[in-house]
């Protein structure tokens, strides 16, 4: 008895002997740890045994009632068919475009909304508006916009004299045309990360600056750059977490296609899974998750390393 | 003087290349949800000859025996009771999570840093689902979007009870208050501004999630409104008139939110960024 109470008293503040086995007491009654089981339940049923069962079920010929072993053919068959190694490029290309050209934009709109510029209220509204709007719809919206002749874009390209690409119907550009309307899509949200980051930088290291006579490159070079840091790290955690799963807007614009040009591993998740091939689509989920461990791990270990360091 | 000049030069250019990067694609979008078939499939900005509001909003409810209708009333239940059983569960952690320091504080950390960044596998959930009798079912896909909602919702709730002074819950267990009366009546009125972005937020999340519902929740009779959509993208692909309506229709509710909700939302979204 008294070893458990010990231990739970080290991260307490120390006081008498009898006032703290008080406190704790007070502790164990005011703030119940079973206040962390229905969450806790949750999350072990829901996410922790499936993603631990996927480890297990990526290495079987799986129809949901019985599995058969077969070790990591899976995996062999997914590293080996062009298609499917594909879409493991796809997922990389796809996440590292769409997180750097968010956090170039999103920052270079974060500057602009927070400079003495007019109407910023109904600027930032317009930016962030289309990060609520329903992904589907956004896909709709940009594949008909995308139309290789009577799209909006390449009609109004044609005015100024442009031939437009074919964007979702060419092979080469499809996942890039994709990955444009995802930044469209998302730039809000980078940008209001950085609106915050920037409005956080006190005012006097400007003044300062301005007193030396910086000029206004060497102001930013010097001061918000370093000092928006935080912000940068987070657009791109975010937004490579987010790039790395992306799946909706790739399925309701191109469905993987023309062929399999725009595949990304989610959607050959979602395709094996239409076709039965449970065992392989889990192992599809297996190295997407390891695709954005490797990533996302070392880059915030890296990240929250510079943050101390500076 | 000249600087004034030139706030009002790149104000007026930014200004104009927004409303052609974000509101041309909307107003594309309204303009053909109220044209006929023919004049929609040019998939042009020109003004409609002739209105069509009443009529195609007619077609798009009763497509597939009121599909949209069906999906509607799914996508609020859905929507209210994930958000509901997320705000609860996940303040309760929240709240015990910052105010006491116990041993399995680290784990309960590192748990919700996965719940972020952890992709759900798809395949295994529907087979937890299957065992439990829950997949294709309403609940199922409730209990699934509160799990994936967990981990976002108590980094909010854990930032914002560092805020509420410890000295109030000390005078409610002073006065007599039990646990359940200190968490209940005191803590979560205080958490008010928070709940209400969570709830802001969540809302839109769950209402605009598609992956989920086709994963694990199948079927017509079950659809909620962004299958629907995905559905009628299959079906109705040359009558560009209805598929923007139901766009339309579908747009409406997050800008509702966005009107009343702006500062919470953009405040949930960054700070809750900020801490992940």
């Amino acid at each position: 008895m008294t070893a458990v109470v010990s231990t739970e008293l080290r991260a307490v503040p120390a006081g008498r002997e009898n006032g703290e086995r008080r406190r704790s007491n007070y502790l164990a009654k005011a703030y119940p740890l079973w206040y962390y089981l229905p969450a806790g339940l949750l999350f072990l049923v829901f996410f922790a045994i499936p993603t631990f069962a996927s480890f297990f079920f990526s290495l079987t010929r799986w129809s949901l009632f019985d599995w058969e072993f077969i070790g990591f053919e899976n995996f062999r068959q997914f590293l080996s068919e062009p298609q499917l190694i594909g879409s493991l490029r796809n997922t990389v290309v796809y996440a590292f475009l769409t997180s750097g050209a968010k956090v170039v934009l999103g920052m270079a709109l974060g500057l602009l909304l927070t400079s003495q510029i007019r109407a910023r209220g109904l600027l930032r509204s317009l930016v962030f508006f289309p990060v609520l709007v329903s992904t589907i719809g956004v896909g709709v919206m940009f594949t008909t916009m995308m139309h290789p002749t009577d799209g909006l874009i390449n009609t109004a390209l044609a005015v100024v004299g442009i031939e437009g690409p074919k964007w979702l119907a060419d092979p080469q550009l499809a996942l890039i045309s994709v990955a444009l309307v995802d930044i469209w899509k998302g730039v809000g949200l980078a940008t209001v990360i950085y609106m915050a980051g920037i409005v956080a930088v006190p005012a006097e290291y400007y003044e300062a600056a301005r007193v030396d006579g910086a000029g206004a490159w060497s102001t930013f070079r010097r001061i918000t750059l370093p000092l928006i840091r935080p912000a940068t790290f987070t657009v791109i955690t975010l937004s490579l977490i987010g790039g790395l799963r992306s799946f909706d807007l790739i399925w309701a614009m191109t469905s993987g296609g023309p062929g399999f040009a725009s595949d990304v591993i989610a959607s050959v998740v979602y395709k094996q899974y239409q076709a039965g091939f449970y065992g392989l689509s889990t192992a599809g989920n297996v190295v997407m998750f390891l695709v954005v461990m490797l990533i996302v791990v070392p880059l915030n270990y890296f990240m929250r390393k510079a943050e101390v360091d500076q | 003087m000249r600087n004034r000049i030139r706030v009002n030069v790149v104000s007026a250019l930014t200004l104009i290349l927004f409303v052609i990067v974000f509101v041309v694609p909307f107003l594309l979008v309204l303009v053909n949800a109220v044209k006929d078939r023919q004049e929609s499939s040019q998939l042009n900005l020109a003004l409609p000859t002739s209105f069509h509001l009443v009529e195609n909003l007619r077609e798009v409810f009763q497509a597939r025996n009121y599909m949209l209708v069906t999906a509607m009333v799914n996508s609020t239940i859905l929507t209210v009771a994930s958000v509901t059983g997320m705000v609860i569960v996940a303040a309760m952690v929240g709240f015990v999570l910052q105010r006491r320091a116990s041993r399995i504080n680290g784990f309960v950390n590192a748990a919700v840093l996965m719940g972020l960044i952890v992709p759900p596998a798809v395949v295994p959930t529907i087979w937890v689902l299957q065992s439990l009798g829950l997949f294709k079912t309403l609940p199922g896909l409730i209990l699934v979007e509160i799990t994936f909602g967990i981990s976002f919702c108590v980094l909010l709730f854990r930032a914002f009870m560092a805020t509420v002074p410890r000295e109030l819950d000390e005078a409610a267990i002073i006065d007599g208050c039990g646990p359940l009366r200190l968490f209940f009546q005191v803590i979560l009125p205080l958490l008010k501004p928070t709940v209400v972005t969570v709830i802001v937020v969540q809302s839109v999340a769950v209402f605009n999630d598609f992956v989920h519902p086709l994963y694990f929740l199948p079927g017509e009779e079950n659809a909620t409104v962004q299958l629907t959509l995905y559905n009628f993208m299959s079906q109705y692909s040359t009558q560009w008139n209805l598929l923007f309506m139901n766009i339309l229709l579908i747009t409406i509710p997050p800008l509702i939110v966005f009107l009343f909700f702006n500062r919470q939302i953009v405040a949930g979204m960054t700070s809750g960024a900020v801490k992940g």
